[in-house]
Order: C-alpha cells, then sequence, then structure tokens
C-alpha cells in the first residue's frame, strides 16, 4: 500500500479524473493476454511526457515500482505489475501529432492503436507496415517497446525497423529524445535501437517519430495446400531463393488443419498437411506476374491445391482460414501457451520435427502456426489446466521446444517478448558477459530499479 | 443459485487478450479498462469467487454496457459477455435489490393496464412530449421522467396507439402465410407510421396479418437493472399471447423485440424451465425480422416504393447485426426505386441507446451518438434509415442536437412509400 501523502502527490500530477485507488479499477489493470494476475497500488492515466516525468521522479524518489502499460495486449506479462506499485496508462497520449508526406515521416504519441495510424497514414496514399495480429487494438508505443512483428515482416520488417526517434523519459526522471527524423544520424549511440525491445524496462515512451512507405498499388492472395509440411518449407525457400519477397507467408501445419477442419468444414483436401497463404504487394501488374511465377514455382512440391482470390472479398475468405485458427484450438484444450520461436526459415521443417517429438514425449497437443516467411513460428501448446502435472509438463516441453530453436542458431522469441513468462528460460539464451552487459544498462540507467523491476531478467 | 454460477464456464473462456478494446461503445466513450467487456468478464471472475464486494462501484461498472454484443460477434475465444453482463446485473438485483427506477420500470413493464392507461392518456393530451407523459405509461420504462435532460430531443407520442387502430385479425389471400405481428413499445406508441407500413407491406404481398391485442413489452429495458424476474414473466406472457394463434411466422421491425424473442427470452430462461425453454426456442424459430420475411417471401421493392428521388445510408442495429443481418435490409433498399443507398463509416457501430443505458449514462450515450450523427451528416443522404425504431429515437436525439435536418426512417417505410401515399 502506498502512503496516502503519495496517493495525494499523485493525485496533484495527473488530475483526479486521472488516479484510480478503487480495488475493483485495480483489478482491471493488473492482468494482460498471459492470463496472469497482479494488484497494483494505484492505476495512473497521465496526459503528456510532463507528467510522466513528475511520476517517475517521485516514483524514483520514493523507491516505487512503476509498470508502464499500453493497450495491455501482450503476450508476456510486459505491463503487469508483479509486487504491486504505479501502473502508468499511456493511452491519453493518443494524437497522431503530424504525417509529413513530403519527408516520409510522421509523428505520433504512444496512446495511438496501430491500425487508427495505418488508416490514418493509407489515406494520404502511405505505408505503415508492421501489422501485430492485435493491431486493432494495441497501441504503438506497446508495439515499439515489444518491437512487434506480424505477418508482413517478411517483406517489410518489424516496428524497430520504422522507429527513426523517440522522445522517452528515463527512470529517474529525465526526458530525453533519440533518432531524430533523418535517415541518416550516426552521432552517438544508438538509442532508439535500444530503447525498440527494451519492453518499459528502460524508459516510457512519450514521442514516436516513424519512417512510412508509399502504399502499394494492390496485393493478391493466394491459398496454396501442400500433402506434406517439407513441402510447404521447400516452397518458401523455393520462393524465396527466386529472388521474390512476398510481403506474407504464412503457414498452418496439420494439427492446425485438423483443428480448423474439424470445427468449421472449410473443405480443405483429405491429402492436405500444409497450407501457406502467400500474399504479395506492389505495382498491379508487378504481382500478377509475382502470382503466376509463385504458382509455378510450388506445383512441384507437392502441391494439392491452389485457391487465388480474385478480389478483395476473395482475398478476405482465405485470411478467414488463418483467423478460426484461435478459436479452434480450443477445441483441443481449454488453456494454451502461445510461444514464437524463431529458426533461419531454412529449418523450419526441422524445428517442426523436433517439437513433434517434444510433443510424443510429453503426450502434449501441440499446434504450430504462424509466420514462415522468417521461420517464426507459433508453437501452441494446448493443456488443461485443470488436469494435475499438466502444466508443469508443459513448462518442461516449452523449455525444450526453446533449446530445439536455439541448437538451429534461431531465438526463444521473435515477436512477443521476454516480460515474465520467458523469464525462466532467459538463461537458454542469453549467457554470462551477454547478461551482464545487458544488465550494466539497466542499472546504469534505473539505478534504484523502479521502472519495470523483475521482467526480462532473472530475478538476482 | 448466484446466477454467476450459470456463466462460469463461458468466464473462463477469456483470456484477456483485449480484442474487445476495438469494438466496445462503452469503452470508445470512457477509454478506461472496467467499461470494456474484458474489464468487466475481470470483475465477473471475481465476484464468482465473492473476493469484491457487489457494491455501488460494481453496480456502476456493470450498468456501462449498451448490451450491443460487438464484443461478443469479434472475439476470438467467443466469449458471451452480453449473458455475463446480464448474469453480473442478475446477481447484483438479486442481493441489493433493484434500484428505485428499475423496480419502477419492472412495475410498468409487467403491467399491460397501466401501459394502456398511458396511452389512452396520451392521446386525450394531444401530442405529447415524454416529459409530460404520464407516470404508468409504458413509454417511461425507457425514458423515465425524471431522468430526461433539458436537452433532450424527444419525439411527440402517437394521438391513437397503434394496437387499438386495427381489428385483431386481418385477413388476407388463402394459402398465403399467416403471419403475428409482434408490434413493440416504440411502434405502438411513438412511431405507429412503422407499424402502418409492415401492414401495409404484408397485406401487399396477400398475407393474413394478426396483431394479438394482449402482446406485452418484450422486456428489454428490464435487462438494464437486472431484472431479470420481469423479464421471465413477460417472456411467458407474451408466449401464451402468442400461442393462441395459428401462424407460420412471428414477425417484428423492432430489432430489440426482434433480439428478444430470438435470443433473449430462451436464455434468461434457461434450462432450468425445460418445458418453457421448449416452447419458448420454438417460438423463437418463428421469429424472423420483417426485412428478412419480406426477402424470404419474394418481395420486389419495385412495386410498393417510390416517390421522389432520395439519397438514404443505413445504419445497422445492433440488434440485427448480432443476428447476421445487414445484407438483407441494403438489398432491399438498393432495390427501392428512387432510391440511392451511400454507406456511412462505421454503419456497424452501437448508436449509443443501448436500453436505459440511455437514461442512466446519457452524456456517454450523447457521446457514442454524436460520432454516429458526424458519420451520417458525412454521407450528405437525405435520410438515415434503419431497423429499430428505439434506434430512430436515438438517432433524431443525435442529429437535431448536431443541427442536422436528415430525416430517421424505417426501411419498412421506405418500401413502402408508393402503397402510403
Amino acid at each position: 500500500m502506498l502512503e496516502p501523502r503519495i496517493i495525494e502527490k499523485l493525485k496533484q500530477i495527473v488530475g483526479p479524473d486521472n488516479i484510480a485507488t478503487e480495488r475493483q479499477d485495480l483489478l482491471c489493470y493488473g492482468y494482460d493476454a498471459t492470463q496472469m494476475e497482479f494488484l497494483p497500488d494505484v492505476v495512473l492515466h497521465p496526459a503528456n511526457a510532463e507528467e510522466v516525468s513528475q511520476v517517475l521522479k517521485l516514483a524514483n524518489a520514493e523507491k516505487i515500482h512503476v509498470f508502464p502499460r499500453g493497450a495491455g495486449s501482450g503476450f508476456t506479462g510486459g505491463a503487469l505489475p508483479k509486487g504491486g506499485g504505479i501502473v502508468l496508462v499511456t493511452t491519453r497520449m493518443n494524437r497522431i501529432i503530424r504525417i509529413d508526406t513530403e519527408n516520409l515521416v510522421a509523428e505520433v504519441e504512444p496512446g495511438v492503436v496501430t491500425e487508427q495510424f495505418q488508416l490514418e497514414v493509407e489515406k494520404l496514399g502511405l505505408f505503415y507496415p508492421p501489422d501485430p495480429a492485435s493491431l486493432k487494438f494495441s497501441t504503438l508505443g506497446g508495439n515499439v517497446a515489444e518491437n512487434a512483428g506480424g505477418p508482413r515482416c517478411v517483406k517489410y520488417g518489424v516496428t524497430r525497423d520504422f522507429v527513426m526517434g523517440l522522445e522517452v523519459v528515463l527512470p529517474t526522471g529525465e526526458i530525453i529524445r533519440t533518432g531524430g527524423e533523418t535517415y541518416k544520424g550516426v552521432v552517438g549511440y544508438d538509442l532508439t535501437r535500444l530503447i525498440c525491445g527494451s519492453e518499459g524496462t528502460l524508459g516510457v515512451i512519450t514521442r514516436i517519430i516513424f519512417k512510412l512507405l508509399p502504399l502499394p498499388e494492390a496485393k493478391k492472395t493466394m491459398l496454396t495446400i501442400f500433402d506434406s509440411i517439407d513441402g510447404a518449407a521447400r516452397a518458401v525457400s523455393t520462393i524465396i531463393g527466386n529472388k521474390i519477397i512476398p510481403t506474407t507467408l504464412e503457414f498452418m501445419d496439420y494439427s492446425t488443419l485438423l483443428c480448423v477442419e474439424k470445427r468449421f468444414n472449410l473443405g480443405i483436401p483429405e491429402s492436405g498437411r500444409a497450407v501457406l497463404i502467400i500474399e504479395v504487394d506492389g505495382d498491379r501488374e508487378l504481382i500478377e506476374k509475382q502470382a503466376a511465377r509463385i504458382q509455378g514455382l510450388v506445383k512441384p512440391l507437392g502441391l494439392v491445391e491452389c485457391k487465388v482470390a480474385k478480389d478483395a472479398a476473395e482475398s478476405e475468405a482465405l485470411w478467414k482460414v488463418r483467423r478460426l485458427v484461435s478459436p479452434s484450438l480450443r477445441d483441443v484444450n481449454p488453456d494454451k501457451f502461445n510461444e514464437d520461436i524463431v529458426v533461419p526459415r531454412s529449418k523450419v521443417p526441422d524445428v517442426i520435427r523436433s517439437i513433434d517429438k517434444i510433443q510424443q514425449k510429453y503426450d502434449i497437443p501441440i499446434v504450430n502456426f504462424g509466420h514462415a516467411g522468417d521461420g517464426n513460428i507459433h508453437v501452441n501448446v494446448m493443456i488443461d489446466k485443470a488436469v494435475p502435472g499438466m502444466e508443469e509438463k508443459a513448462h518442461k516441453a516449452i523449455g525444450e521446444v526453446f533449446q530445439a530453436a536455439l541448437d538451429l542458431n534461431g531465438t526463444m522469441s521473435g515477436e512477443h517478448g521476454v516480460g515474465l513468462a520467458k523469464q525462466p528460460y532467459i538463461h537458454l539464451e542469453l549467457k554470462g558477459a551477454q547478461l551482464s552487459a545487458m544488465q550494466a544498462i539497466k542499472r546504469a540507467l534505473d539505478p534504484n530499479n523502479i521502472l519495470n523491476p523483475g521482467k526480462m531478467f532473472p530475478v538476482e | 443459485m448466484d446466477p454467476l454460477k450459470r456463466v462460469e464456464k463461458d468466464l473462463k473462456k477469456c483470456v484477456k487478450c483485449g480484442a474487445c478494446r476495438a469494438n466496445c461503445p462503452a469503452f470508445s466513450a470512457y477509454q478506461r479498462e472496467p467499461a470494456v467487456a474484458r474489464g468487466k468478464v475481470a470483475l465477473a471472475q471475481h465476484l464468482l469467487v465473492k473476493d469484491i464486494e457487489l457494491d455501488d462501484q460494481t453496480y456502476l461498472t456493470m450498468s456501462k454496457c449498451l448490451l450491443c454484443g460487438s464484443c461478443v460477434e469479434k472475439c476470438p475465444n467467443e466469449v458471451p459477455t452480453d449473458e455475463i453482463v446480464i448474469a453480473a446485473r442478475e446477481a447484483l438485483a438479486e442481493q441489493r435489490g433493484l434500484t428505485t427506477f428499475h423496480r419502477a420500470v419492472g412495475r410498468v413493464i409487467r403491467n399491460r393496464k397501466l401501459m394502456n392507461m398511458g396511452a389512452a392518456m396520451a392521446a386525450i393530451m394531444g401530442p405529447l412530449f415524454f416529459r409530460r407523459v404520464p407516470a404508468n405509461s409504458g413509454l417511461r420504462l425507457r425514458f423515465p421522467l425524471p431522468f430526461v435532460g433539458g436537452k433532450r430531443h424527444v419525439p411527440s407520442l402517437a394521438g391513437k396507439p397503434f394496437l387499438s387502430r386495427h381489428p385483431e385479425v386481418i385477413q388476407g389471400e388463402p394459402g398465403k402465410p399467416r403471419i403475428i405481428y409482434f408490434v413493440g413499445c416504440m411502434t405502438n406508441f411513438v412511431y405507429t407510421e412503422v407499424g402502418e407500413a409492415a401492414l401495409a407491406l404484408f397485406r401487399h404481398l396477400g398475407c393474413t396479418v394478426i396483431i394479438p391485442r394482449d402482446q406485452q413489452c418484450c422486456g428489454l429495458p428490464g435487462m438494464s437493472g437486472g431484472d431479470l424476474a420481469t423479464v421471465r414473466e413477460l417472456a411467458e406472457k407474451n408466449l401464451a399471447v402468442l400461442e393462441k394463434f395459428e401462424a407460420d411466422y412471428v414477425m417484428t421491425a423492432c430489432a430489440t423485440c426482434g433480439g428478444a424473442l430470438h435470443k433473449l427470452y430462451p436464455a434468461v430462461v434457461g434450462k432450468k424451465h425445460p418445458e418453457l425453454l421448449k416452447r419458448l426456442q420454438a417460438m423463437a424459430e418463428k421469429t424472423i425480422d420483417a426485412a428478412v420475411l419480406l426477402q424470404k417471401l419474394g418481395f420486389n421493392p419495385e412495386e410498393t416504393a417510390g416517390g421522389e428521388a432520395m439519397t438514404i445510408t443505413y445504419h445497422d442495429p445492433c440488434h440485427l447485426r448480432n443476428r447476421a443481418i445487414t445484407r438483407q435490409p441494403r438489398e432491399l433498399l438498393k432495390g427501392a426505386p428512387g432510391v440511392q443507398l451511400v454507406e456511412m463509416a462505421g454503419a456497424d457501430k452501437c448508436c449509443g441507446l443501448g436500453g436505459t443505458f440511455n437514461v442512466y449514462h446519457y452524456d456517454t450515450s450523447l457521446r457514442i451518438n454524436a460520432g454516429k450523427s458526424e458519420a451520417i451528416r458525412c454521407t450528405g443522404a437525405d435520410a438515415v434509415v434503419t431497423g429499430c425504431p428505439g434506434c430512430m429515437m436515438q438517432l433524431s436525439d443525435g442529429l437535431k442536437q448536431a443541427g442536422a435536418g436528415t430525416r430517421v426512417m424505417h426501411t419498412l417505410e421506405i418500401l413502402a412509400r408508393k402503397l402510403r401515399q
């Protein structure tokens, strides 16, 4: 519990309408998509960087923990107030400050919802590609803090690749600017890239300058069904090996197909063992050519069926298959651990085989789908928490899945981050001096360890 | 039994992903997590295990839901938050008793005589504003006097309620469908022209139209306060009234009433009363929205619509949208001569009425409505058309406050323009 004088000071900073201390309000800011829950002491909705700065100065002086939060849609607990303290919600800072059509940059506040930003820039013929699955509700601040990805990253890169500059409030309360709005810039350390993906442990983002692209003229969607996972994987490397980089290359394995088919009866052929949804974008003529080329390339790889969307409505129908995955999975088991390992794209079949072995060893259903184009696989370990011992088994299986990815020169997480959920496994990937260097940065910027403490690194 | 037990399994389905933040009209207005579906589900989970109290704050939080169902439609895990909120409201009502307001609502909507008296008095007093509606009018269940603020624009009451204008059975051609018309309070007392249009259209098709005299309020206004006892009672009463007549369909031209007959009644009665549930389900299967029925009967708008050229835009009532009725009214309207349909941005977004939400949270309701009014204005349409008299009232209020001269009409009014000239 925070002392009344602290609450009073916080109230003065953000105003009485933007502070919550009632238990019922606190409960609603203690969860995220990990389904873990912690109770904060107070929830604040600051209006600007100046208020954030004052809050952090006070928290730093009083050694109160502060947990920055956007929409609270993260998968690893990055925004969760473990141990209690202040939840600092950034969603009131939700203005798009400017969209500069001459320099192709935009400046926004962190609380802007990703899709709203995309729609605004698209009105001007511009394009902000990062498209995490949560884009309809997640915030840009959260996207930057977690370095969010998405299907389109195969071609365009992740959130980090579009961040040119930031305004950040440091844990000690100073407001700094990093980077800028020029494409080139080599003065000093690249703090912008350091903050991207720092999961709210190094500072609170209060402004973002994004790079924008011209909006592609059109896109074309294809749904291809293969008779083996290897066929689908070879399709990925064949397409890219032939110098075509599709916008998206989404894949679903056999267990995923079974789930979707059982529930929604989409008429996927019996012999189908893996699906690839391939999308290309660009000039209309170019994508027609690319689509034809891709169809030719994948045909000899055990192709069972290829559906090509003729218009937006048909494209939507093809994507529906992908969107139905989530609700279908619940039929397997009620609870899931949603991991997001990455391997070099050519190693996708290898890692799927390893996962299959792990699944058999622990006798737990594991369903795989995701972004085959960049080797980023969503590994869904489906369990029923009500069955005794199943959760423990799942944790062991997950550890082995991570190790399998690492053994293939991959990583534990491509998009979701570490937060609390992956913290117990971080020693598998970060070792010795590498980990120490990261922790040294954290100590230097946050000497009192007040900002999102207990996240990412093992608790000392 | 704790009503929340009913939804215990559903509560577990929510994984707190936050998808509802993109679709919830209450959240769009409040911008705070307790207002969104995910927050309410979280609170309901804590209520179920009794680690939070059913207090004033819970009451207020649970009242901040329009029951529009948009979160349910878009939820990746198909969490029925509307049913969860209804259960939480019922639990609140059971443990704390109903508020004075909601008790009054229940008293009025359960009492057919009071409702008729309200209507009779309204007829004597001529074109009335709601603020002058007698205390015992059925209309007060949606718009009780003490809550009607100064700035609200309200439509005048019809001189003679729709139900007392026509015989109970209007015989059609032999071999043509027999249709029971469930009218609803808004059409009966305010938008009687919607009822007249419905009657004209189905008579044009040769149908026999039955307008049961004893039909009651659908009961939806009782949902806001968690007065499920009243809703159940009305479900039974209406069922008995409707079952008296042999008919192929139960037709509604009010999205809200249709939603009540189709979804709400079976849901609130539940498995505890298997016999009643079976009968309600049979009635639900017969229940059909007027636009859908017109299409089903091969109706051709060219025969009955027409008149001077006009541009219209269509607003999706939540209680049609969440029954997947979005395509049919548009197809009919597009087929109407002289009518050009332009889509507004966010046509599927809630207008902000939400039964008595509009009364309890009028300013928030207005904020939600303001976005709607703006979207309507941007189309430049002469009229906004919809399939729910409740929405019609809310849209009128919003447009008048925004200073827009856009007309508000029902789909059936457009379709029956030639017949009604």
